[in-house]
């Protein structure tokens, strides 16, 4: 089952939430309108649906290898890769500046969540690639940026996001690999690990943005800093020169995405590797969150391009296969399995949660878009907040859900779906990696319950549940207001109760945080499918009547089981706290 | 030399048709349409024909209602330098687009016109044969290969027995077959300055041709449902159906 780029889906939620025709009329958006948004869309979807999506299956079954130092992606790959780059794709949301595009990053939300969709282990290179520009566009020399962003911007090159050493994982104060200054650049020796992309043949250079402790500096997060480290030198007239001091020196066997190389690098295993400090000493941790945030909501928006996947092959397969006799009906006609009640209600679930995900995502990436355009000092910190907000909450919500809806896609095919060859499989394995990458969903709750929530004693919290408390909800179906005010007074009543208690003990609001972070993102998103209801309940067309059930049963049947938090928020937690080590022992 | 392309705007290729419960013909509202296959074809072969220096200037021309204007955005994305739509809503029959095209190419005096062989909606097939019979030029349909020879262009053409290399004096027109090119994905960058390039609007008056259609639809119905197979018991009983139900032995 090919993958079939939800179009239709996709512009709806950019007019209607994004509501791009407001960002399109910031000034730096002069060149363009809302007629736009189709053609790019269309020609993003041929070039994902026919290209990208054929080769989704041969990265899982021939993945990439470690040859003779050099990474060997899948055949097929670097094509893919290369067609992408010479349609301007990757330049999408870039500064013009730099050969970018200039396009909103809602409008990028769309088209990335295609790319990801077709091809997750693919997309992942573009992914990283944009991370890297962001970190070099907001922290590099003028040097650095003249010498790398644009032919990263095109994609000519790629970029790396180097993190991750086998003791430093979360605890990244912990690094070891250390750079030392030498003249006009620095040394860097260490060992990397989980480096998405570290190597392949797709471009003529590579671009690692690798944290490091700098040689002198304390020893906790105030003694890092963040280094480029090309792997070819570039020549003052912007050739290629030597090969640098870093090497791919192993790849992980993985539970999915086996398409993406993700490569163990050796730095300056010769003493040799030249890197170059982008932004200040001592910075590295916080210039490395600038492109971190932004990549989080990328990967919260590859867990709706996993959901969307899921269901459209799990669609497919309920219309093809027939079993059994419809529940009460004639019983000499055997009907397709999408005809079962408990099939449809998968079905359902499946492609509601894909809806509610991609809204809240592509709301979080209009709220980037106000944030880099507002002139209005206090509307442009207001969207900032906001995205700062929905960030964990994007990254948390939608990659979880991307797991439990992959694993009902596979419920779906029943049997058949445990069987490799149906394609359904990939999508779990595949899905499973994004809850953890990126900061593990644990530290998204961590970040939402300490940092958005009560660093500002819940000012971001209230504002937004009174946001939601205003919505003129009164073209929906009274069953439909009944649910979004309840699941609204829920969350009221679990944040006032969080507000009340003793922050001197900060456990019981770490052991809550994951189910606070889900409760939120669930009500929130029935806010925003409350939006795209009523706006499709103006128009007659078979795509907006759909659009109104898929809507009203995420609110009335999916966002009612979040409430069920409440009480794990506010009770239990004694029990947890009682929990000692030795406890788990008998 | 100077192109003139014909594109149309048709029902897409991947969706389902459907048709309307009166039976008067295929359900069109709310369904994806996009450019004509044999089209896509025709405006590529014309962008790499000028990608060669073998052409100047590509014109598309679409005739249909005012939401072909997208269908003319994509062909100016793909590489076509400006537009033409002559606006009408109702369905246009082979000859009176034929005519109209004609109308174009006196307006416009390209060298040459390309288009699809036939529309995936109409499968009329008829359209490219009666415009080169309206202009009185030289025809070269369902071509799979298209080379300018000195003044002259050498046409290979699918025929039911193989292929056969016609060569045509220009002005000409030509029609495409499945297998002459691959059409390329517009690039982004293209799709943004497809938006500002020139696409006039005209009306079938503008060219004084009669539209009114000379064929009346009695009834449309969908392909009978293919009925379930049966077992058969033994090879004999296979080959005395193959030869005496299917008579295909």
């Amino acid at each position: 089952m090919s993958y079939k780029p939800p179009v239709q889906d996709m512009a709806f939620v950019l007019k209607h939430v994004a509501e791009m025709e407001n960002l399109l009329a910031y000034p730096a958006y002069e060149d363009f309108d809302m007629d736009i948004v189709d053609p790019v869309l269309e020609e993003a979807a041929k070039l994902a649906a026919n290209v990208w999506a054929p080769l989704n299956r041969d990265g899982d079954t021939d993945g990439a290898k470690l040859k003779d130092g050099q990474v060997k992606t899948t055949p097929g790959f670097k094509d893919a890769y290369l067609q992408y780059v010479a349609g301007g794709w990757n330049a999408l949301p870039h500064n013009p500046e730099f050969g970018g595009q200039g396009l909103p990053w809602s409008l990028s939300m769309a088209t990335n969540e295609m790319w990801q969709a077709a091809n997750l282990s693919l997309g992942l290179c573009p992914l990283l690639t944009q991370a890297g520009i962001e970190a070099l566009e907001h922290h590099g020399s003028d040097h650095l940026q003249k010498t790398y962003l644009e032919k990263l911007v095109s994609g000519e090159w790629a970029g790396t996001m180097n993190l991750t050493e086998p003791q430093a994982g979360t605890d990244l104060a912990a690094i070891r690999t250390v750079a030392k200054k030498d003249g006009d650049h620095y040394l860097l020796q260490g060992q990397k690990i989980y480096i998405t992309y570290g190597d392949h043949e797709f471009t003529d250079n590579i671009i690692h943005l690798v944290l490091a402790k700098i040689d002198g500096l304390p020893d906790d997060n105030s003694g890092l800093g963040l280094f480029l480290v090309p792997k070819f030198f570039v020549n003052e007239d912007g050739s290629l020169g030597d090969r640098n001091d870093v090497w791919p020196v192993s790849l992980e066997h993985k539970l999915g995405i086996h398409g993406s190389p993700t490569c163990v690098m050796a730095y300056g295993d010769k003493g040799e590797c030249v890197a170059y400090l982008v932004g200040k000493e001592g910075e590295g941790l916080k210039n490395m969150f600038t492109m971190m945030n932004n990549a989080r909501i990328s990967v919260g928006l590859q867990g709706v391009s996993m959901m969307e996947r899921a269901y459209q092959h799990a669609v497919h397969y309920a219309k093809e296969r027939v079993q059994s006799f419809k529940l009460g009906g004639s019983s000499d006609e055997r009907v397709a399995i999408i005809e079962h009640a408990d099939v449809k209600r998968m079905l359902l679930t499946m492609k509601a949660y894909a809806d509610a995900g991609r809204a809240l995502s592509y709301y979080a990436g209009a709220q980037l878009d106000r944030q880099n355009n507002e002139a209005d000092a206090d509307k442009k910190k207001a969207a900032a907040n906001r995205a700062d907000f929905l960030t964990p909450l994007v990254k948390g919500w939608c990659t979880d859900m991307a797991v439990e809806v992959s694993s009902i896609g596979i419920q779906v095919h029943g049997g058949m779906g445990f069987i490799e060859e149906t394609g359904a499989a990939q999508f779990i394995r595949d899905s499973r990696i994004l809850p953890i990458y990126e900061g593990t969903n644990g530290i998204q709750a961590a970040d939402f319950m300490f940092r958005k929530f009560l660093r500002d004693q819940g000012t971001e919290v209230k504002k937004y549940i009174a946001e939601m408390t205003a919505a003129d909800l009164s073209a929906m179906e009274a069953e439909t207001q009944q649910a979004l005010k309840s699941g609204l007074k829920t969350l009221k009543e679990t944040t006032e109760w969080l507000l009340k208690q003793d922050m001197k003990d900060l456990d019981p609001f770490a052991a809550s945080s994951t189910y606070y972070l889900k409760m939120f993102a669930s009500v929130a998103a029935g806010f925003l499918m409350a939006k795209l209801a009523i706006q499709a309940k103006g128009d007659t067309s078979p795509f907006a009547q759909n659009k109104v059930k898929i809507c009203r049963y995420y609110i009335e049947a999916l966002m009612p089981q979040a409430s069920g938090y409440a009480p794990v928020i506010m009770g239990g937690q004694s029990v947890l706290r009682d929990m000692e080590q030795h406890s788990f022992d008998s | 030399m100077k192109i003139l392309v014909a594109v149309k705007r048709v029902l897409d290729y991947n969706v389902k048709a459907r048709v309307k419960s009166d039976q008067s013909g295929v359900d069109l509202s709310n369904v994806k349409m996009s450019m004509n296959p044999f089209c896509e074809i025709a405006v590529e072969e014309a962008v790499r024909m000028k990608e060669k220096g073998l052409a100047e200037e590509i014109i598309t021309v679409s005739i249909g209602p005012s939401q072909a204007q997208e269908t003319l955005r994509t062909s100016l994305a793909m590489g076509a330098d400006r537009s033409i739509l002559i606006e009408i809503d109702e369905n246009v029959e082979p000859l009176a687009v034929a005519k109209l095209l004609k109308g174009v190419v006196e307006k416009e005096s390209p060298n040459l016109v390309i288009m699809g062989k036939q529309s995936i909606d109409g499968d009329n097939n008829q359209t490219g044969q009666m415009l080169a019979a309206l202009l009185g030029w030289g025809q070269g349909t369902f071509a799979s290969k298209v080379e300018k020879d000195g003044d002259q262009l050498k046409v290979t053409r699918e025929v039911d027995g193989g292929l056969e290399t016609v060569g045509l004096k220009l002005p000409a027109v030509v029609t495409t077959d499945l297998r002459l090119n691959e059409p390329r994905y517009a690039s982004l960058p293209n799709i943004m300055k497809a938006k500002k390039k020139p696409l006039d609007t005209m009306a079938p008056s503008d060219f004084g041709v009669d539209v009114s259609p000379r064929v009346v639809t009695l009834k449309v119905t969908e392909p009978p449902k293919r009925e379930a197979g049966i077992k058969v018991e033994s090879v004999e009983q296979l080959v005395d159906k193959l030869q005496n139900e299917a008579k295909v032995i």
